[in-house]
């Protein structure tokens, strides 16, 4: 998906400086790019700087790409990198470095079957304000990983590469991220199950 | 747990890469069949799915005008300032 978006810009012209094939990748790739932004740091200004500076590093850096990524993964490491920034400028002590991951992933604990609640329920106001609220709660290094794979769409590859960990380093993280928030979003969700039964 | 322990250990830990479709054929039988005798694993797997599904739903937020306007102005290329296509 996110390498056939790729395909249709001329790196050539990109590379030239070509300001009207600039401005058509910032139209494709600005509102995910705000969206990534806005995810990992909570703060609109943050959120609005992150993609100024990913836009500004990739037209003054273009013509370093060699293209042994895609385009879009190119764009999305910059503005991961910038939103781990900032991150790190407020908490010096973040590290989204390889290091060992626990062996196994956390058990589950809850089991109430919201799955199959009806779509005004799972997505009613107060839901999506919980799942906001359950991403943030996600350490930054799971967090980013969830946001790149699984709202974004990058493959685990792409994911690995705009983050410059290894692919088993990714899919830990990411069977990590989606428990923790599984874990978060069942014990929401039993309480309306409850409240249902209740009726 | 319905079932003995390590089998739903052995889910669990392949549960991205079931939901991903990312295992073997042998390995994803395995795990539906454990699902089928295990109601805690098969609970566990929907609502993980349904976890994802939810994160494409929340995925609505649109970039502000204003900030587009000011990313196109610091770029220096306001000029291509054109309404954004719908």
């Amino acid at each position: 998906m996110v390498d056939n978006i790729s395909d249709e810009f001329s790196l050539e012209a990109l590379r030239t400086g070509d300001k009207a094939e600039f401005a058509r990748l910032m139209d494709t790739y600005s509102t995910p790019i705000y969206r990534l932004a806005l995810k990992m740091l909570a703060d609109p200004q943050d959120a609005e700087d992150a993609l100024q500076t990913t836009f500004l590093k990739a037209f003054q850096h273009i013509g370093e790409f060699e293209g042994r990524s895609s385009l879009s993964t190119w764009l999305y490491r910059i503005a991961a990198n910038e939103a781990l920034m900032l991150l790190r400028r407020k908490r010096p002590e973040l590290s989204l470095d390889e290091e060992p991951e626990e062996d196994q992933p956390p058990r589950p604990f809850q089991f109430a079957d919201w799955a199959h609640l009806p779509e005004h329920e799972l997505l009613s106001g107060e839901a999506k304000k919980y799942f906001e609220r359950a991403i943030q709660k996600l350490p930054e290094k799971l967090r980013i990983v969830f946001l790149l794979r699984d709202m974004q769409g990058l493959s685990i590859k792409e994911t690995s590469e705009a983050l410059n960990l290894s692919e088993t380093a990714v899919k830990t993280r990411l069977l990590r991220a989606r428990l923790n928030l599984r874990e978060q979003l069942s014990a929401y969700f039993a309480e309306r199950l409850s409240q249902e039964e209740h009726k | 747990m319905s079932c003995e322990e390590i089998d739903c250990k052995k889910l669990w830990e392949s549960l991205s890469d079931y939901i991903d479709g990312e295992i073997s054929e042998e390995l994803c039988q395995k795990i539906e069949q454990h699902m089928a005798g295990c109601e805690d694993c098969r609970v566990v797997v929907d609502t993980t799915n349904k976890t994802i599904c939810l994160c494409h739903c929340d995925d609505d937020t649109e970039l502000p005008a204003d900030v587009r306007e000011r990313l196109f102005e610091t770029l220096h290329i306001e000029d291509y300032l054109k309404p954004k296509p719908a």
